[in-house]
């Protein structure tokens, strides 16, 4: 547990979400009954994320009103579920599956793998703000790994040949993050 | 028969992900069956009928669920579908969804109308995200043709479904957790009673289904719950999706009759065709990482040498002694190579990361374990953790608000029950376990 949290860091400058994902909001608040629009909470704070890479406390703040609800509600939520980044992260985060079953097939040598190339350990950013690394609990590949997650991309049956091409394909545009 | 398909048959038809194909394929019958032939009650009936039992994991009666639906007047109910997949060794769900999105979407329309609802959900978990726009363009297809929206296919009847995402969180996989999620808060489960049957989404009756429990809905619908009955040995009826991952030869998604041998199923051409790379099988967690793991010797055979069927009751026959659960079906075999020690550890952080941190015996006893199953792995134990360990244990167990407590204890105790020489050779040897992975490498495995 991270007992010690730079604010400094967590603060950015104001933006507003394109026009296409507010749209997409006003859509999600009529998918549920009259008043019940917090519902639409976990799925605009992803709406946000995929347009600013993490959430700063100013989004969480913008989000607060844009649902009508206040920002502790969003704070609260944000803080519970791992997918949201509440520190700044790289251009692309990489998130490998280290729970049993991708272990029995090799994860921990493909989070060694990807901290050695990286040059960075789980949690970091890279020197040139390109990638972080991760890890995450069991993603669903069970049988297809050792995977990791990439902006909702699986990339499955990892090697470490594999992840070397994975950046290689990440650090010339090849994948949008 | 071998190798029968009602849920993933039509899987590797080209296009079967757009309404056209899937109609063309016999898709949406059962919804013109329903709504045109059979009352609500009717459709209920032939679910308790079919004794199809939850697929999540609980193994719960769903035709009983469903009739435990209040139906008080003038409230109105709700229908949600649990795709919040994310116990570990499970990820049939995804397969369903990714590939069949109508089939869920059919199963949702079929069982809405069954339950007597407007609007229905799907929780898909966050990480889900490109299948939850799988299922958004499907359901844009269904509105389209009219099999959702206001009166569907002239019938009167109005049903609106929509798809919410979580953020990454085991435990709204609970079914009080995730309404809570849905509700747009924190998922820390609510103490039952109230059951969401009677108080659930919004404070209205509410039932929450497996994906797979709500896809097969379809083929129960269409050839009568009795048929369904027909397939599977005793109170395990129908088909079942097995997600079998680990050292095997050949892991994936896989349909099976319940009832199939488990030798048949790690070993059968059609299945995973043994292990991989030619090792041993060492032990295996039959159905998703909160069951009890059993070792070689239990996995084939029952303690009484009976043949271990892939059931609700033959995997669980003699008990936590003996025997395990087939829970999601979350099949995860361990080869030769494996270190017992260090997996177990795995799982308990797992649940020391996963745990909501509302009750203290669940939030601070799983991570005690891991710690101490940690201090274990690495060589640096004594043997009186292992007692501890089955004293956190019982701590736990039985004293939370929800089942992640209990499915943090279970499978520890279990590891330690089946291979307690290997926990203590990681004390005994503590040079070695710190250099290497695994434990006991070299004991006598069976074929």
């Amino acid at each position: 547990m991270k007992l010690h949290v730079d604010w400094n860091k967590r603060h950015a400058e104001k933006r507003e979400l394109s026009p296409e994902s507010l749209a997409k909001v006003n859509e999600l608040m009529t998918h549920v009954p009259e008043g019940k629009h917090k519902s639409a909470l976990i799925r605009v704070l992803h709406l946000a994320q995929i347009e600013f890479g993490w959430l700063s406390i100013e989004t969480m703040d913008y989000v607060a009103e844009l649902l009508k609800i206040q920002p502790i509600e969003v704070y609260e939520v944000a803080t519970f579920y791992t997918m949201f980044h509440l520190d700044p992260v790289g251009k692309h985060v990489f998130e490998v599956c280290r729970t049993g079953p991708c272990m029995l097939v090799g994860s921990d040598d493909i989070i060694a793998h990807l901290e050695n190339t990286l040059n960075i350990k789980v949690g970091e950013t890279t020197q040139d703000g390109m990638f972080t690394l991760k890890t995450a609990e069991c993603l669903g590949a069970c049988g297809y790994g050792p995977m990791l997650q990439c902006r909702f991309k699986n990339h499955e049956f990892l090697t470490k040949e594999k992840v070397d091409e994975l950046i290689e394909a990440y650090r010339s545009g090849q994948f949008e993050s | 028969m071998k190798g029968r398909k009602l849920l993933i048959e039509q899987v590797n038809i080209p296009g079967i992900e757009t309404f056209d194909v899937y109609r063309k394929n016999g898709g949406y019958r059962s919804v013109d069956k329903a709504i045109k032939t059979m009352s609500p009650d009717d459709v209920v009936e032939e679910v308790k009928k079919s004794g199809l039992r939850g697929r999540g994991g609980a193994g719960f009666p769903t035709g009983m669920k469903w009739s435990f639906l209040a139906k008080p007047e003038g409230v109105p109910r709700y229908l949600v579908c649990n795709a919040d997949e994310s116990e570990p060794g499970t990820f049939k769900d995804r397969y369903l969804m990714e590939y069949l999105p109508h089939l869920l979407i059919e199963g949702m329309i079929t069982s809405s109308y069954a339950l007597g609802c407007n609007l229905s959900f799907i929780y898909i978990r966050g990480e889900f995200m490109w299948i939850l726009d799988i299922l958004e363009k499907a359901i844009a297809e269904a509105y389209a043709q009219g099999y959702l929206g206001k009166n569907i296919i002239g019938s009167g009847y109005d049903l609106d479904l929509r798809v919410m995402p979580g953020g990454g969180a085991y435990i709204c996989g609970e079914e009080t957790a995730l309404i809570e999620s849905l509700e747009g808060e924190r998922g820390n489960p609510r103490i039952k009673p109230p059951f969401p049957a009677v108080k659930g989404l919004w404070g209205c009756p509410t039932v929450v289904n497996n994906v797979e429990s709500i896809a097969a809905v379809v083929p129960i619908v269409n050839d009568g719950g009795d048929a369904y009955a027909q397939i599977g040995i005793g109170r395990s009826t129908g088909t079942k999706l097995i997600s079998a991952s680990g050292n095997l030869a050949r892991p994936g998604v896989y349909e099976i009759d319940l009832g199939l041998s488990v030798e048949e199923f790690i070993y059968g051409d059609d299945y995973c065709r043994g292990m991989a790379n030619g090792k041993k099988l060492k032990a295996c967690i039959p159905g998703g990482s909160s069951v009890p793991i059993l070792p070689h010797y239990l996995v084939s055979k029952t303690a009484i040498g009976e043949d271990r069927l892939m059931t609700y009751e033959s995997l669980a026959d003699g008990g936590f002694s003996s025997g395990s659960m087939l829970g999601s079906g979350g099949f995860i075999v361990f080869d030769e190579d494996q270190c017992i020690v260090r997996n177990t550890w795995n799982f308990a952080r797992f649940y020391s990361h996963e745990s909501c941190g509302q009750c203290s015996p669940c939030r601070e006893g799983t991570s005690w374990m891991e710690k101490v199953l940690y201090r274990l792995e690495n060589g640096q134990g004594n043997l009186r953790d292992i007692d501890l360990l089955a004293e956190i244990n019982k701590k736990i167990e039985g004293n939370t608000i929800c089942p992640l407590g209990d499915a943090a204890a279970w499978p520890v105790a279990a590891a330690i029950h089946h291979f307690r020489e290997e926990f203590e050779w990681h004390v005994t040897n503590k040079e070695e376990s710190q250099t290497r992975n695994f434990g006991l490498s070299k004991e006598p495995v069976s074929a």
